[in-house]
């Protein structure tokens, strides 16, 4: 052929493919608002934003360190929105405690009063002012019965001090940390309650994010930023308490084979290996995930790699474990950056299939099913928001949202440095009030049985605060699950759910005997109409929250339960035929 | 791990030096600065250097990403490989009717492996088919003006910003992996001698920072970190000295390596992130261009032989 006419070919083929990357690259995010009934009518349920009317008028604070890292404040102070769900009195109704992270500011814990109000009730109790100069900051609460006596306790973890007040009855809360033997001192990114051992007590695993030996707020040098974007170990040591059973924990980290000192932002547990024992999943910033396997209650393996699950190197934000495929078996979520300089992908870790028990593999489906773009994520829950059977996943997001100018530039210059610069905030570049992924829509994944829609702002979730934690919680006991946000530097939101009455739901309230009484860690398996989904009561999931104890099964339309089948903590497994839709299902561990 | 990775790093020297010998091959004028020096005695020189380069640049990729984790993923880096090398199969056959060699091509596809950040399958198949057709479709009498990874990672970048995103990844928490690359690097490219253009553009880009600093108010330090990571240093030592898309004399290549890091510098005081990509793609058409047009006008004016040849590239460069 002629040059005359290859020439011209070869620039049309140039010329397709160029044209090709407009028609392959994502469309922008686009948002259909719909009125209530459009989205009830579409989606099966609808969210609306109620805390002013509910009485919930919390703002959270951030922290102010030390001047030294003025330039950078927004960055290193971005974190302490925090949301745990509690029934501290024991009156059927799930309350609310959140935490602030200024020092000299307020907690609050909201009682619920079964009107549709809610009254915070942290300063009589003892619980409010929990920022004291001194002591550190906020980061997160979480709750467990760690005595047994049928009240949930209080754990507050800081960048700083880790405290835990007794519940008298639901009357007052009594600080015991002391006593408790914790630790003096952490730079806490997380806590959960965990039974590892299954002895009954539960344990506690605190994950510190910053170096233990950093006082943010006199520091002696501002060589304490992470090492490196991708392969920091130069975070926070991890704790394992053990509750002895008299009051007291001890420390058992290293005993158990826990040496990790990367820069954890989220821990949850649950047994994802079928042995018994809750597995250890860590998000890390700066550096891979881990995954803690539990050998008998013994010691911990480190097996990320060989999961999968610590394969890649990211900015893991949270964890949270769901049957998203409705096969009795637990996938993991852990969110990470997704924005247009720094593409990571949020990972949702699906077992393979014949890889179970000790050779366990995980498999990344985000992509696939539509999980993987969530701007700068934060928190996410699992949860069946509309009571058709499968599990949705809310999604919280947004970094910080300040002028109209954007930080990413400088942001973009710094992570690819050398340790040598990255690792002093003093060569950070400073924010001057810019913008870093804020200003960002939440997202509201819909299950579709195999691939997630986002419908945030369809279902009614507009707000574009910078959000971090999330929980999902029936708060009026009506059998729909809820949805409160913690916003940093913003308001608590609290976004009332409501779902078409077709759509059968079921919940579950377990008390443990033998097994630990918050019954933390077991797992009730639903069978009905030829399917089945696992859940896990959870000490603390997702980022910086807990959920509610409870937990709610949405069942689709005209279901028929075959059976529950729980499995307590202490192994002991109690099947539950055919039990009644429509009802909380209260039941405690045969002795 | 260390005596191992010197060798490895030398592998995107090697590269230069094959693509030197082919580019010298097709050179009109001797150019004592452009010209390859012979090969040398030992292992490392007596392998034909088309094989070579490819072998030592999977080396690279294997222990990088063994250590370092910088691949995307396996499965998409081999995408960007197949995709590059089926391409240059198919055009290279049908262009110059015969089997094309194609270590250029899987060079190309193991860089885009390396440098493209995404997490889709589309761009890394896109991005090499774009490199690879590039080199066909925006030629002049042969040349070609772009480097083609260049181009292809910037078009990617400018206009899928959603999509891709470009190697940020550092080589570890250490400095020694730094300075040896910069060692190896420099010394390969001083026997390729080729290290001029990369000196050339450091110090542009050391002296400019100053300028960037003075200017936006930043710390020195915040405007020389981008040095230090990675996709700079394949950046500086491979991309800019890329012997088929620089101009040809020494005293021009120097002066566009400068040109590169004074584009960049007004492209970063605009806070664009991929200044680099971005400052090559534009200066590197326009200064190949210029010079031949220079070239072919030097060469009618003296009554070359190769002034028929001349006249054309000089008529077609001034109608456009």
């Amino acid at each position: 052929m002629k040059v005359a006419i290859k020439q011209p070919l070869l620039l049309l083929l140039f010329v397709g493919l160029l044209g090709s990357v407009f028609i392959l690259r994502p469309p922008p995010d686009h948002a259909d608002q719909l009125r209530r009934e459009a989205s009830m009518e579409r989606y099966g349920f609808c969210l609306e934003e109620v805390s002013k009317k509910c009485g919930i008028d919390f703002v959270h604070q951030a922290p102010t360190l030390d001047p030294k890292l003025d330039h950078i404040m927004p960055i290193v102070a971005a974190t302490g929105a925090s949301v745990s769900v509690v029934d501290f009195d024991r009156d059927g109704l799930a309350d609310l405690y959140v935490v602030n992270s200024a020092v000299g500011s307020k907690n609050a814990l909201y009682r619920n009063k079964g009107d549709g109000a809610f009254e915070d009730v942290a300063e009589k109790l003892g619980i409010a002012y929990l920022n004291r100069p001194g002591d550190g900051v906020c980061m997160g609460a979480v709750w467990g019965d760690f005595d047994n006596d049928g009240y949930e306790d209080l754990l507050v973890y800081r960048w700083g001090k880790v405290d835990l007040y007794h519940n008298d009855m639901g009357k007052g809360f009594i600080r015991v940390t002391e006593r408790a033997k914790l630790p003096a001192w952490v730079n806490a990114g997380s806590a959960i309650w965990l039974d590892y051992d299954s002895d009954g007590w539960l344990d506690l695993f605190i994950a510190g994010y910053w170096a233990d030996d950093i006082d943010l707020w006199n520091l002696k040098t501002t060589q304490i930023m992470p090492e490196s974007f991708q392969f920091a170990k130069n975070g926070g040591r991890k704790y394992l308490m053990r509750n002895k059973g008299d009051g007291s924990f001890e420390d058992v980290t290293e005993k158990v084979g826990i040496n990790s000192r990367r820069w954890t932002l989220a821990a949850a547990a649950t047994d994802l290996r079928g042995s018994g024992y809750p597995d250890l999943v860590l998000a890390n910033d700066y550096g891979v995930n881990e995954f803690y396997a539990n050998q008998s209650g013994n010691v911990f393996s480190e097996i990320g790699s060989q999961t999968g699950v610590g394969e890649l190197s990211k900015s893991g934000m949270s964890v949270s474990f769901g049957d998203v495929f409705n096969r009795g078996k637990f996938c993991i979520y852990i969110s990470n950056i997704t924005e247009p300089t720094l593409l990571q992908g949020n990972n949702l870790w699906a077992p393979k299939a014949r890889r179970e028990g000790v050779e366990m593999q995980y498999t990344n489906l985000a992509a696939e099913l539509g999980v993987e773009r969530g701007g700068w994520s934060w928190g996410a829950q699992f949860g069946d928001l509309n009571n058709d059977g499968r599990l949705d996943l809310f999604l919280t997001k947004g970094y910080i949202s300040g002028s109209d100018a954007s930080y990413w530039y400088d942001y973009s210059r710094i992570a690819g440095a050398n340790t040598a610069i990255i690792s002093d905030a003093a060569n950070w570049p400073a924010m001057k009030g810019r913008s870093l992924a804020g200003y960002q829509h939440k997202s509201v994944w819909l299950n579709r049985g195999g691939k997630f829609d986002d419908i945030a702002q369809a279902v009614g979730v507009t707000d574009t605060l910078d959000g971090r934690a999330v929980v999902l919680v029936d708060l009026w006991n009506r059998g729909v699950l809820d949805v409160v946000l913690a916003n940093q530097k913003a308001p608590l939101l609290v976004y009332k759910n409501a779902v078409v009455q077709e759509n059968g739901w079921v919940q579950f309230e377990l008390e443990g005997t033998k097994s630990n009484r918050s019954a933390i860690g077991a797992q009730v398996k639903l069978y009905w109409n030829g399917q089945v989904q696992i859940q896990e009561v959870s000490g603390g999931n997702g980022y910086a929250s807990q959920n509610q104890r409870r937990l709610h099964f949405g069942l689709g339309k005209e279901a028929t339960i075959d059976r529950a089948e729980i499995r307590w903590p202490s192994g002991q497994t109690q099947t539950i035929r055919a039990p009644e839709i429509g009802i909380l299902h209260r039941v405690k561990e045969p002795s | 791990m260390f005596p191992v990775f010197p060798v490895v790093l030398s592998s995107f020297g090697i590269r230069h030096f094959a693509e030197s010998l082919r580019a010298t091959k097709n050179m009109n004028t001797s150019d004592a600065s452009t010209a390859t020096p012979a090969p040398r005695s030992g292992w490392l020189f007596r392998i034909d250097n088309r094989f070579l380069a490819p072998v030592l640049i999977t080396c690279i990729l294997a222990i990088g990403d063994y250590q370092y984790q910088i691949l995307e993923s396996y499965g998409r880096t081999a995408a960007a490989i197949f995709a590059a090398i089926a391409l240059e199969l198919v055009l290279g056959r049908w262009d110059a009717g015969r089997w094309p060699h194609l270590a250029s091509a899987y060079i190309t596809g193991i860089s885009v492996g390396i440098l493209l950040r995404s997490t889709l399958w589309w761009p890394f198949i896109l991005c090499s088919l774009l490199s690879i057709s590039s080199k066909y479709a925006l030629r002049l009498h042969g040349r070609h003006l772009w480097n083609p990874s260049n181009l292809g990672m910037s078009v990617l970048l400018f206009f899928a910003p959603n999509a891709v995103a470009s190697l940020s990844q550092q080589w570890g928490n250490d400095v020694w992996p730094l300075l040896v690359i910069w060692l190896l690097g420099g010394i390969i490219l001083y026997r390729l001698g080729r290290l001029h253009i990369t000196l050339t553009y450091v110090a542009a880009f050391l002296a400019l920072s100053l300028v960037r600093s003075a200017w936006s108010g930043d710390q020195w330090i915040n405007e020389v970190a981008p040095l230090t990571g990675p996709m700079y240093q394949l950046f500086i030592f491979f991309m800019i000295t890329d012997p088929a898309t620089t101009t040809r004399t020494w005293r021009r290549q120097c002066l566009v390596a400068a040109l590169v890091a004074v584009v960049e510098t007004i492209l970063r005081l605009n806070q664009v992130i991929y200044a680099p990509y971005y400052a090559l793609f534009i200066v590197s058409p326009v200064t190949n261009l210029l010079e031949i047009w220079w070239t072919a006008r030097q060469a009618l004016k003296k009554g070359d032989p190769a002034a028929a040849n001349a006249k054309n590239v000089v008529t077609e460069l001034t109608s456009n």
